[in-house]
């Protein structure tokens, strides 16, 4: 019984502890003249050109950092678990690779070449494609790598295999369609990462939805507080798309009927 | 195209998962991760290199090591390397607790229930993807025109104010680094605390152990190692943290990060561009090391959660 | 702590627990007399693992009793309740070697680690497996690791033993054995036990009494042979061991089932149509042109051997006969098919 006090007590106060500044920020955001609400600063995400264009930006960029990453991942990764298993373990490290080096570190060593990049490519923001493709590989590779566990690949493919589907057929029906879950999961992982991201977009100059709202920040606040609680709450959704359809690997002990 | 997969001989049928007979053309199999292992070289690899061989140069590409040296003696950055360290050790022991605490109270709900996917989903996005975002978080709090500071002085006639910048220093830094440090812990150790097994709380209780006893020898044992590696992920994750930083700091350089900013961003300095390497070197030694002794405790922990 | 050797008295009063619309116990009553082994039998979902918490202490009751050596423990929290349990599977401290969880128990009532070292070694050596004492649960295989179990539930001298399932989780070969162990070991120190399970073989062949439950109610409580022989209710009949369900009438304390009259037993119907449980032994197959029956299917079992037969009416039969009579029992074989005088169980 007073397990379950203190667990509601826990629950409460760290509750609180992480909900009131999001509570604050929509109260900043709302604040109007005197004492009253107003949505202006609400409104005028839509009419703030700079803003507009970040959210553009980030937006396509999710998109293509999605695709990118879906390309580069998913054949790989079931070409290693189907064909070369001894690659695996280099494969692995390479994708955990982006947690021990930071953004902050990367971003060094990438000015050299993204000057290249945007003199082949032209200057968009969206040439940021190929940094965020690295950027998710912890999170991609870690959702489909449990994804593709979960099935046996091999036999699937020889399955198929022994029926007459070439390779790429094995990988768009019979690999994908199964792995649709863990997909979906480090898409979803990489759209949030990608309309999060301000360390790199920053550091090379490139006004991405983070950068704009940090420099929006400082000539007016409540419109930078306000797009970055709908921002917020954007990720959330998509988290919480992402639960329910994830299907939960949970090793549970056997349970007893009753 | 050759198929290459070996038939599954009967002898092998039975073995747990399906194992092939050596292929003949196995080098040629290979040439399927080369794309990744390429793309991975020129966007990760390479810029790594630039890295830590630009550490190891001056501004015309000669070797030298004045770089290190000064970014090892000099004070200014000295003092950043210590303030890092202590803010990240200091928030993530907090946020271990305080995360753990949750990880608790949350594990104990409903395991498809409602609360549990609120809570991590949440989770998630302060942890990993709200960086920038959190300062202006931080800022409507407790900022100069921040709703708490608005409400203490209207309501208790407390003004926040006059040790105004509190936020932009130590502690207010830790009070924001906190903030996505819990749900970063309540994301790294639910599992460690989904896999303790009911079996064993009922055990020790059938067996006349109280609360405190199942937590003493059963709980925290198994907990330990798996505590200890989620705290050493969040002292990495805050020692690397630089976007609510960043965002909230615009002057000053308190923090390795933001030394980088500077040294990356300078225009007035030349010749600061490889100090800035040297300092990205020194972060990355430091995280290298953690992670390694993160990644040690992971595989320890394995051993007992089957 | 009770002394070695003597066990004490366990009774469950009118036990009463609901889960929403579901009632997990519905006033269920079971006396235990000192040292007896009592199996608690039923299919998922029926309360026997209900029961057994709820006598844990582990899951509270919404009324009833629970009584343990004369005291009303109802109310008594888990872990002051002194009895031993083991658990399907996975319950031993992975933190612990065998021998520090089997002494668990003693640490917590503050033994001497002499006392502990002494005591777990005696266990282990009970159980076989004094020579894992040093090895933790994880390199321990599936059987090995419910002995430690049984030794650590024994190691406190409890009161009471409770088995949830002990034996479900491991291979049939591993679960023959730990039957017989574990039902040695039971005797050897005399603790009244409660013992669950979904299996009806090592019910029969494990327990002094089984009781059989369905719907959170006890259908009927006796020795396994009574229980086998003499079925109280149909359900108890069709659920342990195989049941043929024969078209009789009743009158007078007998029925007339295929052509033979047969004692019934009680709780039958008293009269008119009713339904007879008989078992496949019962049956009598014998070849016969102008018999009542044709043979579907004869399955050779070894020592036995069962034969289906289908009736003239349609119902279908399961004999059970020997191996020399199947040669003359090929399918399609004109047969008679009659019943033993041995009493039945006639329901509406």
């Amino acid at each position: 019984m007073s397990r379950r006090i203190f667990r509601w007590l826990v629950l409460v106060l760290v509750g609180l502890y992480l909900l009131l500044p999001l509570f604050a920020m929509v109260e900043f955001s709302t604040r109007g003249a005197g004492n009253s609400r107003s949505l202006e600063a609400w409104k005028g995400i839509g009419t703030n050109s700079d803003l507009v264009a970040g959210i553009l930006v980030s937006v396509e960029l999710a998109v293509l950092t999605v695709a990118g990453m879906l390309v580069l991942l998913v054949p790989t990764m079931t070409w290693v678990h189907l064909r070369v298993p001894r690659v695996r373990r280099l494969v692995e490290f390479i994708c955990l690779l982006p947690l021990t080096i930071p953004a902050i570190v990367l971003v060094v060593g990438l000015a050299p070449i993204y000057a290249w990049v945007n003199y082949l490519l032209g200057n968009s923001g969206l040439t940021l494609t190929f940094v965020y493709i690295v950027l998710t590989l912890p999170f991609a590779y870690r959702a489909l790598d449990g994804g593709l566990r979960a099935i046996d690949v091999v036999t699937l493919s020889e399955a198929a295999r022994g029926l007459g589907a070439s390779w790429l057929n094995v990988l768009l029906h019979v690999i994908i369609p199964n792995i649709r879950a863990a997909i979906i999961s480090a898409s979803v992982v990489s759209v949030a990462l990608v309309l999060g991201e301000y360390t790199i977009a920053s550091l090379l100059n490139f006004n991405t939805l983070q950068p704009v709202i940090v420099l929006l920040g400082k000539r007016n606040a409540a419109i930078s507080v306000a797009v970055s609680v709908a921002a917020l709450l954007f990720a959330f959704v998509l988290l919480l798309v992402l639960a329910q359809v994830a299907p939960r690997r949970r090793a549970k002990a056997v349970e007893g009927e009753s | 195209m050759t198929d290459t997969l070996a038939p599954v001989s009967a002898e092998t049928a039975t073995a747990g998962p399906v194992r092939r007979r050596g292929t003949g053309r196995r080098w040629t199999a290979y040439l399927g991760v080369l794309p990744f292992l390429a793309y991975a070289a020129v966007f990760l690899l390479w810029p790594t290199y630039i890295v830590v061989v630009g550490a190891f140069q001056d501004t015309s590409g000669r070797p030298t090591t004045s770089s290190i040296k000064a970014v090892t003696t000099g004070s200014n950055y000295l003092d950043a390397f210590l303030e890092s360290i202590e803010l990240s050790l200091v928030t993530a022991l907090g946020g271990a607790v305080l995360g753990a605490l949750l990880a608790w109270a949350v594990t104990e709900s409903k395991p498809d229930g409602v609360l549990r996917k609120l809570v991590v989903a949440a989770s998630g996005v302060l942890a990993q993807f709200g960086g920038a975002m959190l300062a202006f978080a931080f800022l409507a709090t407790f900022g100069f025109n921040g709703f708490v500071t608005i409400l203490l002085q209207d309501a208790f006639g407390i003004d926040t104010q006059t040790s105004a910048g509190w936020i932009y220093g130590f502690w207010g830094l830790a009070v924001v680094y906190t903030y996505f440090q819990i749900p970063l812990m309540l994301i790294v150790f639910l599992p460690a605390i989904d896999g303790l097994r009911p079996q064993w709380r009922e055990a020790s209780d059938s067996l006349g152990g109280s609360t405190w006893a199942y937590w003493r020898h059963v709980g925290g044992p198994i907990l330990a190692p798996s505590f200890i590696g989620a705290t050493l992920l969040l002292f990495a994750n805050a020692f690397s943290a630089y976007a609510t930083a960043a965002a909230l700091i615009s002057q000053g350089s308190p923090l390795v990060t933001l030394q980088i900013r500077a040294a990356v961003t300078s225009e007035v300095v030349l010749g600061q561009a490889n100090i800035g390497k040297a300092l990205a070197l020194g972060m990355v030694v430091v995280v290298a090391i953690v992670m390694t002794l993160y990644a040690l405790l992971q595989r320890r922990t394995a051993r007992w959660l089957r | 702590m009770s002394s070695p050797g003597t066990g004490v008295e366990v009774r469950l009063v009118d036990l009463c627990r609901r889960y929403g619309d579901v009632r997990a116990l519905d006033n269920l009553s079971l006396e235990m007399a000192p040292g007896e082994l009592v199996a608690l039998l039923g299919p998922s979902g029926c309360g026997k693992t209900t029961a057994l918490r709820s006598l844990a202490g582990l899951e509270e009751v919404d009324s009833g009793q629970v009584l343990v050596g004369g005291k009303d423990i109802t109310h008594v929290s888990a872990h002051r309740r002194d009895m031993g349990m083991v658990f399907q599977a996975y319950s031993l401290f992975p933190n612990m070697t065998a021998r520090e969880n089997v002494a668990y128990g003693l640490r917590l009532r503050k033994a001497g680690s002499g006392e502990r070292r002494r005591r777990a070694g005696e266990l282990l050596d009970l159980v076989g497996l004094a020579t894992h004492a040093d090895r933790f649960p994880h390199q321990l295989s599936g059987g090995q690791q419910q002995r430690v179990a049984l030794a650590r539930a024994l190691a406190i001298r409890p009161m009471v033993l409770l088995l949830d399932e002990p034996l479900s989780a491991l291979d049939a070969k591993v679960r023959s054995q730990l039957r017989d162990e574990i039902r040695s070991v039971q005797r050897e120190v005399g603790t009244t036990t409660l013992f669950v399970t979904h299996d009806q073989e090592e019910a029969l062949a494990m327990a002094d009494r089984v009781g059989v439950m369905s719907a959170g109610r006890l259908q009927q409580i006796a020795p396994p042979a009574e229980l086998y022989e003499r079925p109280r209710t149909a359900f108890v009949a069709e659920f342990v061991g195989l049941t043929n369900k024969l078209r009789g009438s009743v009158h007078g304390g007998k029925v007339s089932v295929l052509g033979t009259e047969v004692p019934v037993l009680d709780g039958s119907v008293e009269s008119g149509d009713a339904t007879v449980l008989v078992r496949p032994e019962s049956v009598i197959v014998a070849p016969d042109p102008d018999g009542n029956g044709r043979v579907v299917e004869a399955t050779y079992l070894g020592s036995l051997c069962r034969v289906q037969v289908q009736l003239d009416d349609g119902t279908t039969v399961l004999a059970q006969v020997g191996s020399a009579e199947i040669a003359e029992l090929a399918p399609s074989t004109p047969v008679r098919v009659t019943v033993r005088p041995s009493p039945v169980l006639a329901t509406a």
